[in-house]
């Protein structure tokens, strides 16, 4: 039965932060207040300038929010994944560039050394990653190989003590300040597998991509490898094939499907006030119906995609959730947020399109953040063969 | 030395608070929850306090329902060494008087060289509480205090008061409240959240400390606030002058 009495809250009409932990609301609360605190005031600067911030790794590592999922053994909080969603959804609210930063560190870079990583690669790097000492990169995507990775051809050519790496990675955040490089090449057998390279080894670099649209906050480049020798020691012992970037990139896409929620709450928001403040023909634009209906849309989406998150978030706790639920919520949430983005842009009329405003900011880093890490389509691909057992994207 | 620091529970500072139709309060369902921001200063001056080896233990207490496990969780997040939670039926209207007579039995209890206090807290703005305490349990208080230090067995308060600045000295066990500018709380980090839930948390009944929480005083209604009419211009200085007297009637 319904309660007339029950007051209904326009930002969290499911009552999301009863459904968290004592635990996981501190964990919230504590990345909100140096979100909004420190990395907001800063983020209209970098985005328009294009710059980096290499601190806030240093300040994200202090506070724990680099790997906190991360064991306590190095270095890390052990917290839970759906902690982990709270963190990266709080960080992306105020920009997707900074989550981007956030998610490469901890899910792309921590989590295959923790996983797959030899007890001495996790001693040497997890604790300078997660205090944020040590910036980390992800090596998957090449120039001419984006949703199709098992075509690369970036080679590991076995030799004397190690490995012999060539080839040229893409569209890889992070990569000019960063000091560990997660890198994935074929090796001698065909087989993909993972080494750790570090800065300053002869024949790496990672030159800048400039002129980026979106996420101008979060520095992205090239890896050019050009015969790096890489020790036996820096190799991935055990994984083989696309499972080793797949594991990474499913914790990663799991950090998305949170984020991207966060950008949408922070144009609903927005967009709301915005609404409410701006008189037009003698009343406040959110007396009309069109832009009624928008909100009612935002919110509906927003709030349904969030308790999936939580939904996903408990099962990947409980061990048992199938990565095509990743795939559901990455291709929802980043969909959904990108309309959300648009819906307020347009709502906010011509000062959607200032920088100052913030949703024009959010709307083109969507962009990126729909496209990363497995398109909308190609996650739709990936359902569609878990639905019908037919694998629509090989021959 | 013991600091013992009270800390309350109390509707976020961001939420806008909606009173309630029949109006005997304000509508705490589903509202977002924290400690009280001078409270977070409080256990900020204590724990920098055991940082500087002033102190030896910081021992966070909170007087309410069981939900104020989470507010005592937090302050062991910022540093707080153990908790102490006296927990209060939930249908129970606490009042400053009851609390600081629940505090003045823990004082008694855990015998702590300094209980430090937020001045205020920000749900019912009462300013009451750290006074009552030292008056229950015969301490030298300072209110409003924006600068602590412990010189030779003493405390040295700085408060802010309307003509500048004042400075007293305090033998110690005493009761200092404080003030925003006392220091800016750290954030606190995720490990520490996690060193928190393991430290110890102990719950007593307020029968538990022989303390009578009834409250004293009535709550007859609650309501908004009138709502503010828009200003309006006027044309010249003579209309200001002529509002002012005989509309305003300020001059």
């Amino acid at each position: 039965m319904s309660n007339s009495k029950a007051s209904f809250s326009w930002s969290d009409p499911f009552n999301l932060d009863g459904q968290l932990t004592d635990e996981e609301r501190q964990v919230r609360d504590a990345a909100h207040a140096y979100c909004q605190e420190r990395l907001a005031p800063r983020v209209l600067d970098a985005f328009l300038e294009e710059t980096t911030d290499r601190s806030i790794f240093t300040e994200m590592g202090e506070l724990g929010l680099l790997g906190p999922t991360i064991s306590e053994a190095y270095g890390g909080a052990g917290l839970n994944y759906v902690c982990y969603g709270l963190v990266a959804r709080e960080v992306e609210r105020v920009d997707s560039g900074y989550r981007s930063m956030m998610s490469v560190q901890s899910s792309l870079v921590m989590v295959p050394i923790e996983e797959f990583g030899t007890e001495a690669q996790k001693q040497k790097y997890l604790p300078k990653l997660v205090t944020g000492q040590w910036v980390g990169c992800f090596g998957l995507t090449e120039p001419n190989h984006g949703s199709d990775p098992g075509s690369m051809i970036t080679r590991a050519r076995k030799v004397p003590g190690g490995y012999s790496i060539t080839g040229n990675k893409m569209w890889i955040t992070n990569s000019p300040i960063a000091d560990v490089f997660v890198v994935w090449a074929k090796d001698d057998e065909g087989q993909i597998r993972g080494f750790i390279l570090e800065k300053g080894w002869k024949g790496l670099s990672a030159p800048a991509v400039h002129a980026k649209v979106g996420l101008r906050a979060s520095i992205t480049g090239e890896i050019v490898m050009e015969e790096v020798f890489c020790p036996e020691e820096n190799a991935f012992p055990e994984v083989r094939g696309l499972k080793g970037p797949f594991t990474c990139l499913n914790s990663a896409r799991y950090g998305i499907a949170w984020g991207a929620l966060g950008a949408a709450e922070d144009c609903y928001t927005r967009a709301r006030q915005y609404v409410m403040d701006r008189n037009q023909f003698g009343r406040p634009l959110a007396a009309n119906q069109l832009i009624q209906k928008k909100l009612a849309d935002m919110l509906t989406e927003i709030s349904l995609g969030l308790q999936g998150c939580l939904a996903l978030g408990r099962m990947k706790d409980a061990g048992n959730a199938p990565v095509e639920v990743t795939s559901i919520l990455k291709r929802n949430s980043c969909g959904k947020a990108l309309d959300v983005a648009r819906m307020a842009r347009d709502m906010l009329g011509g000062n959607g399109i200032s920088a100052e405003f913030g949703v024009a900011r959010h709307l083109v880093n969507l962009e990126v953040v729909n496209t990363y890490e497995g398109t909308h389509d190609v996650h739709a691909l990936i359902l569609g063969r878990a639905i019908t057992g037919i694998a629509a994207f090989t021959n | 030395m013991k600091i013992l620091v009270p800390v309350k529970r109390v509707v976020d500072y961001n939420v806008k608070v909606r009173v309630k139709s029949d109006g005997t309060g304000v509508d705490i369902a589903n509202v977002k929850m924290s400690m009280n921001p001078f409270d977070e200063i409080a256990v900020e001056e204590a724990v920098r306090l055991k940082e500087k080896g002033i102190a030896t233990e910081v021992i966070a207490v909170s007087c309410g329902v069981a939900q104020c496990q989470e507010t005592l969780r937090t302050a062991m997040a910022i540093g707080a060494d153990r908790a102490i939670l006296v927990e209060t039926p939930v249908d129970l209207e606490l009042q400053p008087l009851a609390v600081a007579k629940l505090l003045k039995a823990l004082v008694d209890k855990e015998q702590p060289g300094l209980i430090i206090l937020g001045k205020q807290a920000i749900d019912d703005d009462c300013n009451q509480t750290g006074q009552m305490l030292a008056a229950l349990a015969d301490l030298p208080q300072a209110t409003f205090a924006s600068k602590v230090e412990v010189v030779d067995g003493k405390a040295q308060v700085t408060r802010e008061v309307d003509g500048g600045l004042e400075v007293l000295s305090l033998s110690m066990p005493a009761v200092i409240t404080t003030d925003l500018r006392l220091n800016e709380p750290r954030y606190v980090t995720l490990p520490n959240i996690m060193k928190a839930k393991k430290k110890q948390l102990d719950t007593f009944k307020p029968e538990d400390l022989g303390v009578d929480i009834a409250p004293r005083i009535t709550t007859l209604k609650v309501s908004e606030p009138p709502k503010r009419s828009a200003g309006i211009k006027v044309p010249d200085v003579a209309t200001l002058v002529d509002k002012l007297k005989n509309t305003a009637k300020v001059i």
